[in-house]
């Protein structure tokens, strides 16, 4: 497979994950700004905006309203809902011919429905809605994905994009959020507080399933076991990684080289520090040290999947 | 002409003294579209109508489109497409097809000796200064020798139907012909909407076309490579002909490449995959000659492969179709195609040229200056129906513009009388009106020569219109060549 053909398969991924992502986050947080909690609006929004990298400039204007319209209406802001939606088509038109024309149409239909609501008068009207048909539209995507395309060597690509991009955006929100709510006391959180552990559980689409494993009882410790460590949940980094692993072992078959050595050891050095470390040691030291950790290795992931796969010097394996 | 006797859908038919490919100049229909004619008459408009929203619904899509340049961004289109197949005999296509093969094989041997010794112009048959004056001449390819001495691989030549039913040759498309996805697409398409009629047509197939494609580069591999990797190399999504690229990659089984894909190391072409680079051996190129390689061409090209010119010159890959054809497809040198027939292959053309004025013959230039609203005047270099003066529908301002500038530059402009292009009948809101078309057959040439039964016919589809280029309202139909 053409090297840039799977850079943009990769890059497809990883942009329609960050939508999906970045949907559900906002509608969370818009949907906690209903309570009135002691947690100021600005504060909250700071927050936002550091589990989403700080995609906008500096001394943006903190209103609710406008903010809520930078992160997901205005195409110039590089990770806005829309940019990201618009990038991942761009993207796709590259491969037109790589991807099944299933995918290609839902991703057309998705892109289509995003530039219409953005151009109607009254968009941010209902900013849930929207966000709700986002999130469907890439659920939609992934199952094609799935059901329509061959599972060989592009499909691998889509699926490191994919979970990379999972793995190393849960680490950065459960990194803010937990820097602002995780004291060691034993006290049990309070009303508020309990708010918000329900609403970072709802960003990872994971409340449901944390209680049918924990039960309601929300803890700190728990919740960071449940989105790190768990193996079988789609949006726990373990999750995630475990599916980065596999595909990567998968790519010097697909690609009938030896190459990728690094970069798979790098995906099991991770996986093996999600499979073997228990939750009272991640806790008892630094979380955000480890969570830090998490996302510099989610980076070295990507950098040496490029130097393997995509960008390599030109005088290494010539094949015949 | 009265044409009162004809069903309904046909009340706003129009005969005169263009040829019709439907009916002879009494009104009665053709033998070979009699068939067509019977069903047109039969089912209502209405059904007719649905089969048009189907045929439509199918190209939109499959996204078959194409790019209009000049507007503020490049206008994604869907093709226009007519309902009614054109239909053409097998006598008729058995001469089209010898005509064809004749004029390729001596366009091929011009272009060997025009790279070569010049024996055509030591021997005064084509004037020099005409070859050297000409911007798609090559002096870089000057000594070359290509694999089986094949220059041009794919051609596609535009045909059009004389008033005496004769078929001429307009144009020849030798750089980068484009359209031969409409022709394959709109086939699946029509055997979907008129499934009866095309049984009962009996119609030669085309479908091979992509495996005849590929196997014409096999043969062109150079030499020693008996397992020859083959690419497709496109200038990108923004292409006008993007769609044709990947479709035809799609069906031949390649790899579509892009510039950037592209390595020239030693002398070798690699391209990047995620296993490695591999060697290239065949590229179907479908990016002009200005700007393939930044090195040998155009500095400012971004979408070729710098050293490239190189590796072709080494004999380490073959493109296809050879750089420098653009020579023997120049407006002006079609002139002396004739000629050139005769002088290699000794034979009298089996397809003729349409009358054309050579503007640096003074007689001719002071004639077509004088008459320019009777003639359609065109610029050597442009294609796709872009700088082109149709005297008969121009203004005086226009003419005057024209008459100035040939006289400023006579070797940049050609002109030639108002065709009369045949018609055919077309569905128009509800209709079945006549409308103005050419034909497109596609000519590939390796080991030997190959041509699909079929090919592009090219429609006017603004009523009286003669420009049947896609930028300006043409549109296509499907061109069916039967069996008998």
């Amino acid at each position: 497979m053409l090297s840039r053909v799977a850079d943009s398969l990769y890059w497809m991924a990883r942009y329609l994950e960050r939508a999906e992502h970045s949907s559900r986050l906002i509608e969370v947080h818009l949907n906690l700004m209903l309570d009135q909690t002691a947690i100021s609006t600005d504060r909250r929004w700071g927050r936002v905006l550091a589990s989403l990298g700080h995609p906008l400039p500096a001394g943006h204007s903190m209103d609710s309203h406008s903010l809520a319209d930078a992160l997901i209406f205005d195409h110039t802001v590089r990770s806005s809902i829309v940019a990201t939606i618009m990038q991942a088509r761009e993207n796709a038109r590259q491969v037109r011919e790589q991807i099944s024309s299933e995918m290609w149409e839902q991703l057309n239909r998705l892109f289509h429905e995003v530039k219409r609501v953005q151009l109607e008068e009254s968009h941010n009207a209902r900013p849930d809605e929207f966000l709700d048909a986002v999130k469907q539209g890439c659920h939609l995507f992934n199952g094609l994905t799935d059901s329509t395309m061959t599972h060989g060597e592009g499909w691998q690509f889509i699926q490191i994009g994919r979970h990379l991009e999972r793995a190393r955006s849960i680490a950065t929100l459960l990194d803010v959020h937990y820097s602002e709510f995780y004291r060691l006391a034993d006290r049990a959180p309070d009303a508020a507080e309990h708010l918000e552990w329900i609403g970072l559980l709802r960003c990872c689409a994971a409340f449901e399933a944390y209680c049918r494993v924990y039960t309601a009882d929300l803890t700190p410790d728990r919740i960071a076991e449940f989105l790190l460590l768990n193996a079988e949940f789609p949006h726990a980094v373990r999750y995630a990684v475990d599916a980065i692993q596999t595909s990567l072992n998968a790519l010097p078959e697909a690609t009938a080289s030896r190459k990728g050595s690094r970069v798979a050891r790098l995906a099991g050095r991770l996986r093996a520090s999600l499979s073997f470390t228990p939750i009272d040691e991640i806790m008892s030291g630094s979380i955000q040290s480890y969570l830090e950790g998490i996302q510099r290795q989610c980076g070295q992931i990507h950098a040496s999947a490029y130097q393997s796969y995509i960008d390599y010097p030109i005088d290494t394996a010539v094949l015949t | 002409m009265s044409v009162d006797h004809l069903p309904a859908p046909f009340r706003n038919y129009q005969l005169d003294h263009a040829w019709d490919e439907m009916f002879e100049p009494g009104g009665a229909p053709r033998a070979h579209y009699r068939a067509l004619f019977e069903m047109l008459g039969e089912l209502p408009a209405e059904e007719i109508r649905r089969r048009k929203q189907a045929a439509d619904l199918s190209f939109l899509h499959q996204g078959i489109t194409f790019t209009v340049y000049g507007r503020e961004e490049g206008t994604e289109r869907i093709f226009p497409h007519d309902l009614l197949p054109r239909i053409v005999t097998n006598r008729e296509w058995s001469l089209i097809e010898r005509g064809l093969e004749q004029r390729i094989v001596a366009l091929n041997l011009f272009l060997k000796d025009l790279y070569h010794e010049g024996r055509i112009l030591n021997d005064g048959i084509v004037p020099r200064e005409m070859v050297y004056s000409c911007r798609h001449f090559r002096r870089q390819m000057k000594g070359l020798r290509v694999p089986r001495d094949i220059y041009i691989t794919v051609t596609g030549t535009d045909l059009i139907r004389h008033p005496d039913g004769r078929f001429l040759v307009l144009e020849d498309n030798l750089r980068v012909p484009s359209g031969v996805s409409y022709m394959l697409t709109s086939r699946q398409v029509m055997k979907k909407v008129f499934p009866q009629l095309f049984r009962q047509c009996g119609v030669r197939p085309i479908e091979d076309y992509a495996q005849a494609l590929l196997a014409t580069l096999r043969t062109l591999a150079p030499h020693g490579r008996s397992d020859p990797t083959i690419v497709l190399l496109t200038p990108g999504v923004y292409n006008s002909a993007y769609f044709e690229h990947t479709f035809l990659a799609r069906q031949m089984g390649i790899e579509l490449v892009e510039g950037r894909d592209l390595i020239v190391s030693d002398n070798y072409v690699w391209m990047r995959t995620t296993a490695g680079l591999r060697r290239v051996d065949v590229i179907y190129r479908r990016i002009d000659d200005d700007f393939i390689d930044a090195l040998a061409f155009r500095k400012d090209s971004i979408l070729g492969v710098p050293g490239l010119f190189n590796a072709y010159r080494a004999g380490n890959v073959t493109l296809s179709n050879a750089l420098g054809t653009g020579i023997a497809d120049d407006k002006a040198l079609y002139a002396y195609v004739p000629k050139i027939i005769r002088y290699y292959l000794d034979q009298d053309p089996l397809l003729d040229n349409v009358e054309t004025f050579i503007l640096t013959d003074d007689a001719s230039r002071q004639h077509v200056v004088e008459n320019l609203d009777k003639l359609v005047v065109k610029a050597v270099g442009e294609s796709g129906g872009y700088g082109m003066l149709i005297g008969p529908h121009s203004t005086e301002k226009e003419r005057e513009e024209f008459r100035l500038r040939i006289l400023a530059d006579p070797r940049n402009y050609l002109a030639q009388p108002t065709l009369m292009l045949s018609r055919a009948p077309c569905f128009i809101d509800g209709q079945v009106e006549a409308r103005h078309v050419d034909l497109r057959p596609y000519i590939l040439y390796g080991e030997k020569v190959t041509i699909v039964p079929g090919g592009l016919t090219r429609v006017a589809l603004r009523k009286g219109s003669l420009v049947v280029n896609s930028s300006q309202g043409g549109g296509s139909k499907d061109t069916w060549v039967l069996y008998n």
